[in-house]
């Protein structure tokens, strides 16, 4: 489904990511671990195609396709989500007015007819449910003072709603607690199924308890230094990142 | 593709009502002294007290020079080479029908999305979708100018009003301007310049003296007018100036909501379009004035365009009555306008809401005054710039409290949201107290329409167009919701073709 080769990505002329080489299966749950700064969230943008990075070489394919060439948008009706580590504020735009925009938009652009008021309603409430939002988080404005962890699961019933082909989770977990992590879980869970593939970017071992990972990869210094299975998770968690020869303080810059 | 998708370069103005209607008109030639008022008057048939009101208008502007203190640049407009009166040409004396108006007009106005025909707006136009009804949940489905009443006002003169007989049976006049001269003199004579005098400002006098037409609305006493009443005006012929008067009076008790809409053909020359709106609210009356202007801005280099130098004001002048201001300002090359309201009566309401665009080479100094003098009146002010381009924008606002103002309140709420980094947005807020008891707050805002949320956005599968359209309209959300429903819709959809723009 997604093959990175030899993915390199730079900063301002800096460089970030130094040869990832990646390869994600249909229904497969891979995690990137990691220190902070080496570069997990960087991998995620270059993903979607967030134009403050620039690739400088290698190649992504996302179900055959270069992804490369398409633009934000088009990788998003293609099938790629991300779940953003920091989710930003529309003041004004209902998350029900952005979500029907959004939803109606990708259900075009597969041919689908557009969900009218109450059908689209009616889906809405239920995914919001799903993530433990009531109703009234529907009708304020994009996340506009939502509060972090609320952010977070609103990202996940964004998710729910847009049914993508890969899920790509930015530190989903940061900053929840334990009751609000498992609501995140459970929502990635209702959604694996054997054509859809997640990549679930996180500092700690504990979300992957909830979503049991096939590979776990680790990051550090904008390379892949270890790939493994849950276990290598376990691992980590036990050792700390020290364990693998990294010093997090000097990954962190 | 790093400079290509940036948020400014998903902005553009397509002016979808710039074509020019092919009509016969009768256009004096261009030029102001007093014989053009005299013709002027003559040939509209007015009362001779109307002629002298004129001509004193004219010898006090005379005495005047053309105000530059606002922050706005442009060409100083040449008052000798605009033409003062400009009409379709007709057969008969003033079409009272919609049979005896020229189907070219009608075309016009039905190009325009505005229906002449009663049972056609009745029917109702159903809108698109726009995110501003979606928002709106979409429970009513009728459109735009469902049930509105229509004073078409072409170049100097009203067209036609629609929905008479029905407004008439609830004892609402609702006409032209001339044609109230003749038929209720009396009511012009009590309330024209009231609120605005003669000599108000440079522009508000030059109107008085050679205003050709306009609309006129009384409700009298007690009274809830039955339908919303709108007024929209088309600028056709070249070299000609708009000078349009507007007078509103909500006699006590009653209560009205009018809306104005403008469009103008696109043209490389600059027109001048200088109205004076008054409004009058006796006791415990309401007036709710909103505008969706679109004059022609010019082009995306800052060639041709609108003037538009407006004078408006509402007094509040029986207790407990109401002015309310919404405006929706997308058009004009230049625009200085302070809709603005005098809180005469005690526990009077001063409302301005306001959402202004402007693109490419606009320029906009707009925002309101509102002016306590009786007790406990309370006055609110929300003003939402957007600028784009190499537009530039200001927000003025007086808010005054006379001595006699006790208790009186005012909140100031102004937020402007830049697209892209070659455009400007300033705010002028002035402040005069003359009482202690009186509270005012400020508050203000700049932000811009950052990469982050475009990403986000797009990351959705939302076309970068539609991102920003969806984003301004968040911004401008607490001040479409002052509008009236169906012109919630027009104005949504206004700001998304205003915005309208090709990738890269
Ligand atoms: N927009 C940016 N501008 C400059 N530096 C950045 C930007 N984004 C990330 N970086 C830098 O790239 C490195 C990797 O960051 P990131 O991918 O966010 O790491 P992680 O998500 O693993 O914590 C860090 O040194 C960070 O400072
Ligand atoms: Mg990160």
């Amino acid at each position: 489904m997604l093959t990175i080769k030899n993915l390199h990505a730079s900063v301002e002329g800096t460089p970030i990511l130094k040869g990832i080489n990646l390869e994600i299966k249909p229904g497969e749950v891979h995690a990137v671990m990691g220190p902070n700064g080496s570069g997990k969230s960087t991998l995620a943008q270059v993903l979607v195609g967030h134009e403050a990075f620039e690739v400088t070489e290698g190649e992504i394919l996302f179900d055959g396709q270069n992804l490369l060439d398409l633009e934000v948008e088009e990788r998003a009706l293609a099938g790629l989500f991300l779940a953003f580590q920091y989710p930003v504020e529309i003041p004004g735009v209902s998350n029900l007015q952005f979500l029907r925009t959004a939803v109606n938009t990708l259900r075009k652009h597969r041919g689908e007819n557009e969900l009218d008021s109450p059908s689209f309603m009616k889906m809405a409430k239920e995914k919001a449910k799903q993530v433990d939002l009531g109703p009234d988080f529907l009708k304020r404005g994009v996340n506009e003072g939502f509060s972090g962890g609320e952010k977070k699961r609103n990202e996940i019933m964004q998710m729910l709603m847009m049914e993508p082909r890969l899920g790509i989770l930015d530190e989903t977990d940061s900053g929840l607690d334990i009751d609000a992590l498992k609501t995140i879980a459970n929502g990635v869970n209702t959604l694996r199924a054997e054509n859809r593939s997640f990549l679930v970017v996180t500092h700690y071992q504990r979300l992957l308890n909830h979503i049991v990972p096939d590979v776990v990869h680790v990051l550090a210094g904008g390379q892949i230094i270890k790939s493994g299975d849950k276990q290598l998770a376990m691992e980590l968690e036990e050792h700390g990142y020290g364990w693998l020869g990294i010093n997090e303080a000097e990954a962190a810059g | 593709m790093a400079e290509s998708n940036k948020p400014e370069d998903f902005v553009k103005h397509e002016y979808e009502a710039g074509f020019v209607t092919d009509i016969e008109s009768d256009t004096f030639e261009p030029g102001l002294n007093e014989d053009v008022i005299k013709r002027l008057s003559e040939v509209k048939g007015e009362p001779e007290w109307m002629l002298e009101w004129r001509l004193e208008a004219y010898r006090q502007f005379q005495e005047m020079t053309e105000p530059n203190w606002q922050k706005v640049n442009f060409e100083p407009v040449d008052l000798q080479s605009i033409s003062y009166y400009s009409a379709p040409k007709k057969d008969t004396d003033k079409p009272q029908s919609l049979d005896e108006v020229d189907p070219e007009l009608l075309r016009t106005y039905e190009k325009l999305g505005i229906p002449l025909h009663e049972q056609k707006a009745l029917a109702g136009v159903a809108g698109a979708g726009t995110p501003a009804e979606a928002e709106a949940g979409s429970s009513e489905e009728g459109g735009a100018y469902s049930n509105v009443a229509v004073d078409a006002v072409f170049d100097s003169v009203s067209v036609v009003t629609t929905f008479k007989n029905k407004l008439a049976e609830a004892g609402v006049i609702f006409c032209s301007i001339s044609e109230a001269l003749q038929e209720y003199p009396e009511l012009v004579k009590k309330y024209l310049g009231s609120v605005v005098p003669r000599g108000d400002n440079y522009f508000a006098s030059l109107n008085s003296a050679v205003f050709s037409d306009g609309s006129f609305v009384y409700v009298p006493k007690g009274v809830k007018c039955p339908m919303e009443l709108s007024t929209y005006f088309r600028i056709n012929a070249e070299n000609t100036g708009q000078f349009e008067r507007t007078l509103i009076i909500a006699d006590e008790g009653a209560s009205v909501s009018y809306l104005e809409g403008c469009t103008a053909p696109q043209r490389d020359e600059n027109q001048l379009h200088a109205a004076v709106v008054e409004l009058v609210a006796l006791d415990d009356a309401e007036i709710k004035y909103s505008t969706v202007q679109n004059w022609y801005p010019g082009d995306e280099n800052g060639k041709g365009g609108i003037f538009n130098f407006v004078t408006k004001r509402g007094m509040a002048r029986g207790r407990n009555s109401k002015i309310s201001w919404t405006q929706v300002e997308t058009g004009s090359a230049v625009t200085w306008k302070y809709p603005s309201c005098v809180l005469k009566g005690d526990n009077s309401v001063g409302e301005f809401y306001s959402v202004a665009l402007t693109n490419n080479y606009q320029q906009a100094d707009t925002g309101t005054k509102m002016i306590h003098i009786g007790k406990n009146t309370r006055s609110t002010i929300i003003a939402k710039g957007i600028s784009a381009g190499k537009s530039d924008q200001s927000y003025r606002g007086l808010v005054k409290f006379q001595p006699t103002a006790e208790g009186a309140r005012n909140f100031t709420q102004c937020d402007s949201l830049l697209i892209g980094d070659k455009c400007g947005a300033h705010t002028f807020p002035y402040i005069e107290n003359k009482n202690s008891s009186a509270t005012v707050e400020h508050e203000a805002t700049t932000s811009k329409v950052s990469d982050e949320q475009m990403l986000f956005c797009r990351q959705r599968g939302i076309d970068p167009e539609q991102a920003v359209s969806m984003i301004v309209n968040g911004f401008c959300k607490e001040v479409f919701k002052e509008l009236p429903m169906e012109f919630a819709v027009e104005a949504g959809k206004l700001l998304e073709v205003s915005l309208e723009g090709s990738v890269g």
